[in-house]
C-alpha cells in the first residue's frame, strides 16, 4: 500500500470500518446459510443492507456508552464489541453463546460491553432506554444510551411515553429510528400519520434530524456532533436514519410486498460498495485489497462457525439457572 | 410496640431503605408533592428530596419500563402503581421485560425493582377499579409476589422486597391503608416466601391473604362460637408459596378452605388447591373448597358488590361443607 | 469439490419444501448469492441463492416434487467435474434430517393415556390392590380405615352422596380411631411450660366411649338425698362383728358405705327393671338380672368392672367382690370379661368429700348413679324440727330414650327407702 491516501480520515480507521461492515454482512449471510442448513431454528432477523448504520453510530460512541435495541441486533452487538463467536454460538443455542443459549437471535446481551439487549417486544426497549438515561443522570455521569428502534416501533404507545419522560427530565437518550421502510410486510407510510418519522419528536419538543443510512461517512459525520452535544448537556435526541433491508423481515419472509426494482434501487447505493469505492478513490485500498479482506473475513467466519458448531449444548441442569438473581 | 397504620408501615419501610441505600428511589403518580394518592409515601419528598422521590406522568408502561432500565444498570427503583388496575398498563414491562431480563441475559442483568400498589376491590368503584390480579402476576416465572395483611407484615416484607435483587410485586389494598397494627420500634425484616399462622386451630385450615385474611379471621371467630376450631394461615407471599406450611397445616386439620378475592377461574386459590390435592391426598377428609369473587365484572351498586366478594358468612358455609355439618 | 445442495429451511415452521422452479439448467454457471431455485415453503414461494460459485452439475429433485428438509436437491461443482452421487448423498439413503423442527416428538412416543379407574376402587396402602367395589370415601377415611383394618365398603357414609368420611370410620371402629385423630388435630403448643402427653389406649377408649355416650344418649339428671344415720349405725355393728369374728379366726370382709349402696341399688333395680335396661334402636332390652358396674379410679384412667348378679348377692359377697375386682384392676389383672355385661353403674366420689356430681352413662346401660359423701347435714325432719342428720346425695343420670323422669324418680325413692331403712332389704 504505497500510494498516499487522499482523505481527511485515518487510513486505519477507514480500513477497520470497511472490514467491520463487510464482516457484518458476511456474518449475516453465514447465519442465513446456517439457518437454511437447519443448524438452528426460531425467528431470525437479518441486518443485511443496514451495515452503515450500526458501524457509523458506534464509531461516534465511547465504550462506557450504553446501547439497547430490538430484535434485529446481531451486528449491532458485534459493533458494540461483543465476540462474534458468542453471538453465533448463541444463535446455535450453545453454551458459549453470549447468554449461554437462553436468548437466541433476539436476545443478545453483554454487561461487559454495555449492550442491554436484544428485545423481542416491538418498542418495549424504548422506556427501558429512558430508565438507563435516568440512571446516568442520577449518577451524574456524561455517558449516553443509544436506543435503536425500527419504523414499526414508532407507532407503539410506550415509545411516546418514553419520549415524553426523556424530554421532561432531560435524559441522555439517543433514539435512533432505523427506518428500513417496512414494519414486517407493511410499508410504514400505510400505517403512520407522518411522512417523516423524525416528526415524532415535535410533539415532545425533542431535537431531531434525519440522515442517509446507506452511507457510513454521512452517518458517522452526523452522529458525532449529536453525541458530543448530549454529553455536554444531557437531553434526548431523535434521529431518523433512512436505510433498507435487502432481505425479508425474517429468514422466512420472501418479501413479496415490494418490487425487485425497489430492492435494486437501494442495492445500487449499497453502503459497502459505496465505502469500497471511496477507499479506492482515496487510495486507501485497491480492488485487490478489498477481495483479499473479503476472503480473510470468510475464512475467519469459517473458524467462528466451526467454534459455534463445536460448542456444547447447555446442560439440562442450566435450565433453572438465572430465573432469579441471588 | 407502636400502633401504626398500614400506610405508615409502607412509608416507614421505604424511608428506612432509602436512608440505608442511596440507590433506592421512588417513582409513581402523585408520590412526591401530593404525598401519595393514599398517603403511603407521606413525608418522603421532604426527607429525601426530588432526586429520590419522583412524580411520574400518567404513563404506567413508560415509568414501569423506566424502572426496569434503571434497575438494569444498578439503581433500585420502587415503582408505585396508584392502583394495579392502572398497573396492567405496564404489564408488558413487568411481564415481558422485568421478569425475563435476568434469564434471557444469562444472569448478566438482574432487575432489582419493586412494583407496589393497591390490588383488589375497594368499595363501590365499579368494574375497572375493583380487580384482583394475584393469579395473573403469580403465573409469571421470574418475579416474586407479596400480598400482606397487617402493618407488621407489610413493613418487614416491603423492606425485604426492596433489598431483593429481583422484581417483586407488592400488593396492597385501599381498604387496609387505614388498618392499624402493632409494629416494633427497631428494624426487622420478614423473609419472602414464609407464611404465618394467624390463628391456630384443629378442625379446618382456612388460607387467606391480604384483606381476605380479615374475612377469614372473622369467620374463624364465628366458627369458634359453634365449637369449630379453625386454623387461619396467611401465606403472606404468593410467589414463591410457603407450601410446606400449608401442607403441614392441612395434614393436621384434614380440611381446607381457601379465601381468595380473585375470580374463581384459574385463581391463586385454584393453584393452592391443586398442590394440596396432590401432596395431601390421603390426609383430606373432604374436597378443598374455595371462596372466591363471583366470575362477573364488579357491579357498582352496594348490595351487588357485596354479593360478589367473599364474606365471613360464605367462609363459614364453606367450612361447614368440609366438616359435613349443617 | 462438488457440493451437495440440500433442501434449505426457509421458515421457522418449515418441515418440507417443494421445488417450484429451477432458475438454472444443468451445466449452467452460477455465482455465489445468485438465485438458484424457487422453493415452496409452508409460508411462501421463496428464492434460494447458491452458497457457492460454480456450475449446476445435477438437479436431483424435479419441479413439482416436495422433499424433507436436508434432502439433497442439486449438485454444484466445477465445470465438467466428475462426481460420485452416491458418495456425496450418503448412498441415497439420506432422507429427512434431524432439524429442530423435525425433531419434535411424534405422538407414538407419548405414553398412552391410562384408562380411567373407578374413583377409590383400590385400597391405596395395601401391597396387592384389592378391588372393593365403587365405594365413595374421603382419602383420609380410606387411609384410617386401612390402618384400622376396617372395610370401608361395609360402612354407610354420612357425607354427600353417601361418602364415607372420617367420622364414619370413628363410629364404626372400636380401636380408638376418634381419639387417635383428635390427638393428631391438637395444635402445636407454643407455651414453654406445656407438655404433650402421649395418649394411652385406655385413655383413647375412655375418650371414644364417653364421647359417644354423651353424643348418643340424651341425658337427664335426678338428685336426691338419703338419711344414712341408721344405715351407718347398722354398718358399724356389722363391721364390729366382723372384727370380733376375725379375732377368732373367721374371715369376714368389712363392709363400706358404697357396698351398701350397691346392695340397695341392685335391689331397687329388681323393683324397677325399666331402669335396668338398654336402648337397642328399635327395641328396649330389659335385663333379667342386675349386673352392677363400679367405677374404679386408676392412675391411667377409669375402669368399670362388673359385679355379676349383684341383685342375688348378699352384702358381704358384694363387699368381697368389690375388693377383689378393685385389687385386680389396680394390678392390671382384670380380664376383658370383667368389664363386660354391666346393666347399671355406680360411681362414688364420696371418699374425696364430693357432695354431689353428675356422671356420664356407660353405654349400652340406661342409667348411672353418682354417689356423694355422707356428711352431717342440718335437716328439717318430719316434725318440723331442725336436726342434724348424716345425709348422702345421689344423682341418677338417665338415658331419656329408655327412662322417663318419673321412672327414674321412683327408682330413687325405692333406693332411698332401702338406705334409710336397711332392714327392708333383708325381707
Amino acid at each position: 500500500m504505497a500510494a498516499e491516501a487522499k482523505t481527511k480520515y485515518d487510513r486505519d480507521f477507514l480500513t477497520s470500518v470497511y472490514k467491520e461492515m463487510v464482516f457484518g454482512r458476511r456474518f449475516e449471510e453465514r447465519v442465513n446459510q446456517a439457518y437454511q442448513k437447519g443448524k438452528f431454528a426460531g425467528f431470525c432477523h437479518l441486518h443485511i443492507g443496514q451495515e452503515a448504520v450500526c458501524v457509523g453510530v458506534q464509531r461516534a460512541l465511547r465504550p462506557t456508552d450504553y446501547m439497547i435495541s430490538g430484535y434485529r441486533s446481531h451486528t449491532q452487538a458485534i459493533s458494540k464489541g461483543m465476540d462474534p463467536k458468542a453471538v453465533l454460538s448463541e444463535l446455535f443455542g450453545k453454551v458459549d453463546g453470549c447468554v449461554r443459549g437462553k436468548g437466541g437471535s433476539m436476545h443478545m446481551f453483554s454487561k461487559e460491553y454495555r449492550f442491554l439487549g436484544g428485545h423481542g417486544i416491538v418498542g418495549g426497549q424504548t422506556p427501558i432506554a429512558a430508565g438507563v438515561g435516568f440512571a446516568i443522570k442520577y449518577d451524574k455521569k456524561d455517558d449516553i444510551i443509544v436506543c435503536y428502534l425500527g419504523d414499526g416501533a414508532c407507532n407503539q404507545g410506550q415509545f411516546f411515553e418514553a419520549l415524553n419522560m426523556a424530554a421532561t427530565w432531560n435524559l441522555p437518550v439517543l433514539f435512533i429510528i432505523e427506518n428500513n421502510q417496512y414494519g414486517m410486510g407493511t410499508d410504514f407510510r400505510r400505517v403512520t400519520s407522518v411522512d417523516r418519522l423524525s416528526k415524532r419528536a415535535l410533539a415532545f419538543d425533542i431535537d431531531n434530524s434525519e440522515v442517509d443510512g446507506m452511507d457510513f461517512l454521512k452517518v458517522y459525520e452526523h452522529v458525532g456532533p449529536i453525541v458530543a452535544k448530549m454529553r455536554k448537556k444531557p437531553k434526548p435526541y431523535l434521529l431518523e436514519v433512512h436505510t433498507y433491508r435487502y432481505r425479508g423481515h425474517s429468514v422466512s419472509d420472501p418479501a413479496a410486498y415490494r418490487t425487485k426494482d425497489e430492492v435494486a434501487q437501494f442495492q445500487a447505493r449499497d453502503p459497502i460498495t459505496t465505502l469500497g469505492e471511496y477507499l479506492k478513490k482515496s487510495k486507501v485500498a485497491t480492488e485487490e485489497d478489498l477481495k483479499t479482506w473479503d476472503k480473510e473475513i470468510k475464512d475467519q467466519l469459517t473458524e467462528i462457525e466451526a467454534f459455534a458448531d463445536a460448542s456444547p449444548k447447555p446442560a439440562l441442569s442450566e435450565l433453572w439457572d438465572n430465573v432469579f438473581a441471588d | 410496640m407502636a400502633l401504626i397504620q398500614f400506610r405508615e408501615a409502607i412509608a416507614q419501610a421505604m424511608a428506612e431503605e432509602m436512608a440505608r441505600d442511596d440507590r433506592v428511589f421512588l417513582m409513581g403518580e402523585e408520590v412526591a408533592q401530593y404525598n401519595g394518592a393514599y398517603k403511603a409515601s407521606k413525608g418522603l419528598l421532604d426527607q429525601f428530596g426530588a432526586n429520590r422521590v419522583w412524580d411520574s406522568p400518567i404513563s404506567e408502561a413508560g415509568f414501569a419500563g423506566l424502572g426496569v432500565g434503571a434497575a438494569m444498570v444498578g439503581l433500585r427503583p420502587i415503582i408505585e402503581m396508584m392502583t394495579w388496575n392502572f398497573g396492567i398498563q405496564g404489564f408488558d414491562q413487568i411481564v415481558n421485560h422485568a421478569a425475563k431480563m435476568c434469564y434471557m441475559s444469562g444472569g448478566q442483568f438482574n432487575v432489582p425493582i419493586v412494583f407496589r400498589g393497591p390490588n383488589g376491590a375497594a368499595h363501590m368503584l365499579g368494574s375497572q377499579h375493583s380487580q384482583s390480579f394475584d393469579a395473573m402476576l403469580t403465573n409469571v416465572p421470574g418475579m416474586k409476589v407479596i400480598s400482606p395483611s397487617t402493618p407488621y407484615d407489610t413493613k418487614g416484607l416491603l423492606k425485604s422486597a426492596i433489598r431483593d435483587n429481583n422484581p417483586v410485586i407488592f400488593l396492597e389494598s385501599e381498604m387496609m391503608y387505614g388498618l392499624k397494627g402493632e409494629v416494633p420500634e427497631g428494624e426487622y425484616l420478614i423473609p419472602i416466601g414464609v407464611g404465618d399462622i394467624k390463628r391456630a386451630g384443629e378442625h379446618v385450615t382456612i388460607i387467606a391473604w391480604n384483606k381476605m385474611l380479615h374475612v377469614a379471621m372473622a369467620a374463624a371467630e364465628q366458627l369458634a362460637s359453634i365449637g369449630v376450631s379453625a386454623e387461619v394461615l396467611d401465606p403472606r407471599t404468593l410467589q414463591p408459596l410457603d407450601e410446606e406450611l400449608i401442607f403441614s397445616s392441612v395434614r393436621k386439620t384434614h380440611r381446607l378452605v381457601i379465601v381468595d378475592e380473585g375470580w374463581d377461574f384459574a385463581a391463586t386459590s385454584a393453584q393452592i388447591s391443586d398442590r394440596v390435592q396432590k401432596e395431601c391426598f390421603d390426609d383430606l377428609d373432604a374436597p378443598v373448597v374455595r371462596v372466591n369473587s363471583l366470575f362477573v365484572p364488579m357491579p357498582y351498586a352496594e348490595d351487588l358488590e357485596h354479593a360478589v366478594l367473599p364474606t365471613a358468612e360464605r367462609v363459614v358455609e364453606a367450612v361447614k361443607e368440609v366438616l359435613y355439618v349443617g | 469439490m462438488a457440493l451437495v445442495i440440500e433442501m434449505p429451511k426457509l421458515s421457522d415452521t418449515m418441515e418440507e419444501g417443494g421445488i417450484a422452479n429451477w432458475l438454472k439448467k444443468e451445466g449452467e454457471k452460477i455465482g455465489e448469492g445468485e438465485p438458484l431455485v424457487e422453493i415452496e415453503t409452508d409460508k411462501a414461494t421463496q428464492e434460494y441463492e447458491s452458497p457457492e460459485e460454480g456450475v449446476l452439475l445435477k438437479i436431483l429433485v424435479q419441479p413439482g416434487k416436495a422433499v424433507a428438509l436436508r434432502t439433497p436437491i442439486a449438485i454444484i461443482g466445477a465445470a465438467g467435474e466428475a462426481f460420485d452421487l452416491a458418495a456425496l448423498t450418503g448412498g441415497g439413503t439420506k432422507t429427512a434430517a434431524t432439524t429442530p423442527a423435525a425433531a419434535s416428538p411424534t405422538t407414538s412416543a407419548v405414553p398412552p393415556k391410562p384408562t380411567a379407574k373407578p374413583v377409590g376402587a383400590v385400597a391405596p396402602t395395601q401391597a396387592a390392590p384389592v378391588v372393593v367395589g365403587r365405594v365413595k370415601a374421603s382419602p383420609l377415611a380410606r387411609k384410617v380405615a386401612a390402618e384400622l383394618g376396617v372395610d370401608v365398603s361395609q360402612i354407610s357414609g354420612s357425607g354427600p352422596a353417601g361418602r364415607v368420611v372420617l367420622r364414619d370410620i370413628e363410629h364404626r371402629s372400636g380401636s380408638g380411631a376418634a381419639a387417635a385423630q383428635s390427638a393428631q388435630a391438637q395444635p402445636a403448643v407454643a407455651g414453654a411450660a406445656s407438655t404433650t402427653i402421649p395418649v394411652t389406649m385406655m385413655r383413647k377408649t375412655i375418650a371414644k366411649r364417653l364421647l359417644a355416650a354423651k353424643n348418643d344418649a340424651p341425658h337427664f339428671y335426678l338428685t336426691i338425698s338419703a338419711d344414712v344415720t341408721k344405715l351407718e349405725a347398722w354398718r358399724q355393728q356389722l363391721n364390729g362383728a366382723a372384727a370380733k369374728a376375725a379375732k377368732v379366726g373367721v374371715a369376714a370382709t368389712k363392709v363400706s358405705l358404697n357396698d351398701v349402696v350397691i346392695l340397695a341399688a341392685s335391689r331397687a333395680l329388681k323393683v324397677h327393671p325399666e331402669v335396668n335396661s338398654s336402648w337397642q334402636g328399635d327395641t328396649i332390652l330389659q335385663h333379667a338380672e342386675a349386673h352392677v358396674a363400679i367405677a374404679v379410679a386408676l392412675p391411667e384412667g377409669l375402669v368399670t368392672p362388673v359385679i355379676r348378679r349383684a341383685d342375688a348377692l348378699g352384702l358381704r359377697d358384694i363387699a368381697a367382690s368389690v375388693r377383689d375386682l378393685a385389687g385386680k384392676a389396680k394390678d392390671g389383672k382384670l380380664s376383658n370379661d370383667a368389664y363386660a355385661g354391666g346393666t347399671f353403674t355406680i360411681s362414688n366420689l364420696g371418699m374425696f368429700g364430693i357432695e354431689e356430681f353428675t356422671a356420664i352413662i356407660n353405654p349400652p346401660q340406661a342409667a348411672i348413679l353418682a354417689v356423694g359423701a355422707a356428711l352431717p347435714t342440718p335437716w328439717v325432719d318430719e316434725h318440723g324440727a331442725l336436726v342434724v342428720q348424716q345425709r348422702m346425695k345421689m344423682t341418677l343420670s338417665c338415658d331419656h330414650r329408655v327412662v322417663d323422669g318419673a321412672t327414674g324418680a321412683k327408682f330413687l325413692q325405692t333406693l332411698v327407702s332401702y338406705l334409710e331403712e336397711p332392714m327392708q332389704m333383708l325381707v
